[in-house]
């Protein structure tokens, strides 16, 4: 009886600390987006849909209805430098593509609606802006802080991404070539 | 007994209705450096530090304060789980694997109490004493006593 009671608390035992790993393992690779691993091995990676609050108060925005079209995705939040410093040069880049099949979608992170509304309306930001203040989209596309950039083809593929702030009118025309034309 | 309880209620209503900033500071979360706010200095902390102030002049409880941030950050904003929905889990399992410990370290203790009680006696060798030797013992110890 007792060997077999010990047998049973070594089974419950070994079961706990198997759990617990696997619970790190789970956390561990959740860390790591599978955007993040894919872009990094060369590839072409499905971007992770969402539908957020548009900051303008016109309902939500979905990625999903934006197929179609070449998407340039920027991460930002109203605290961040990098962030203020690049705003005008998405703005001239949204304007500059227009017609083109081009759309610029901004989604706000780790912020306060009311700071993000103030900033777009401090720089002008004409370009459909989205919320996500519960960092819904952060973990999936793998951001590793604000600003970032993907650019996503007409098929819902991210082609391109900028880590940090972009640098000048050049370097976003590079992204956004690279969606449009389909290839990194 | 009623005194005693409107004395430990009285501060809570008032916590409610006025809250300051250093209590909120400390029940809320900086959604960045997931540290409660009047621990962090990040620029996001900084600006929630100054909207509960804000919040806090412009006659807002407690509770409507933290809504509003709920409301923008997801319950990952508060510092103490709810004790709702899937949050219950936070509260929930900490104490079942208390009850659990209590209940094992229980019955271990009082099956090894038993098992010593009902163990036969042993020598230095621990190999348990031959009855003749037992009895051999009892008698020389009575005719000691006697």
């Amino acid at each position: 009886m007792t060997g077999r009671l010990r047998l049973g608390a070594q089974a419950v035992a070994v079961a706990v600390v198997a759990a617990l790993l696997g619970l790190l393992i789970w956390k561990v690779a959740q860390g790591e987006s599978a955007v993040t691993t894919e872009l990094e091995r060369g590839g072409t990676p499905a971007a992770p849909l969402f539908t957020l609050e548009r900051l303008d108060g016109k309902g939500d925005l979905a990625l999903e209805l934006l197929r179609g079209k070449t998407v340039v995705l920027n991460f930002w939040a109203s605290w961040c430098g990098p962030c203020r410093d690049e705003m005008p040069l998405l703005q001239q880049g949204s304007e500059r593509w227009e017609g083109r099949n081009v759309v610029f979608v901004g989604i706000d992170i780790d912020d306060l609606r009311s700071d993000a509304r103030s900033f777009l309306e401090r720089f002008g930001v004409t370009y459909a802006n989205v919320y996500d203040g519960k960092s819904s989209t952060v973990g999936r596309y793998g951001v590793t802080g604000v600003p970032e950039t993907y650019f996503i083809d007409a098929a819902g593929k991210i082609l391109y991404r900028i880590a940090g702030p972009v640098e000048d009118a050049a370097d976003l025309d590079k992204g956004i070539r690279s969606a449009v034309q389909g290839s990194p | 007994m009623g005194l005693l309880a409107l004395a430990f209620a009285a501060p809570a209503v008032g916590s409610e209705l006025k809250p300051t900033p250093a209590e909120l500071e400390s029940e809320l979360v900086c959604p960045v450096c997931e540290t409660t706010l009047d621990t962090s200095n990040a620029p996001v902390a900084r600006r929630m530090k100054a909207t509960i102030r804000a919040r806090i002049a412009a006659g807002d409880t407690k509770s409507e304060i933290k809504a509003q941030f709920v409301d923008q950050f997801g319950t990952a904003v508060l510092a103490v789980p709810p004790r709702k929905g899937f949050d219950l889990v936070a509260w929930v399992l900490p104490l079942a694997g208390l009850g659990l410990g209590v209940v094992a370290v229980g019955a271990l203790a009082w099956r090894w109490s038993r098992a010593r009680g009902d163990a036969p006696p042993v020598g230095d060798d621990g190999e348990p004493l031959d009855p003749a030797l037992e009895r051999r013992l009892d008698a020389e110890l009575e005719r000691f006593e006697g």
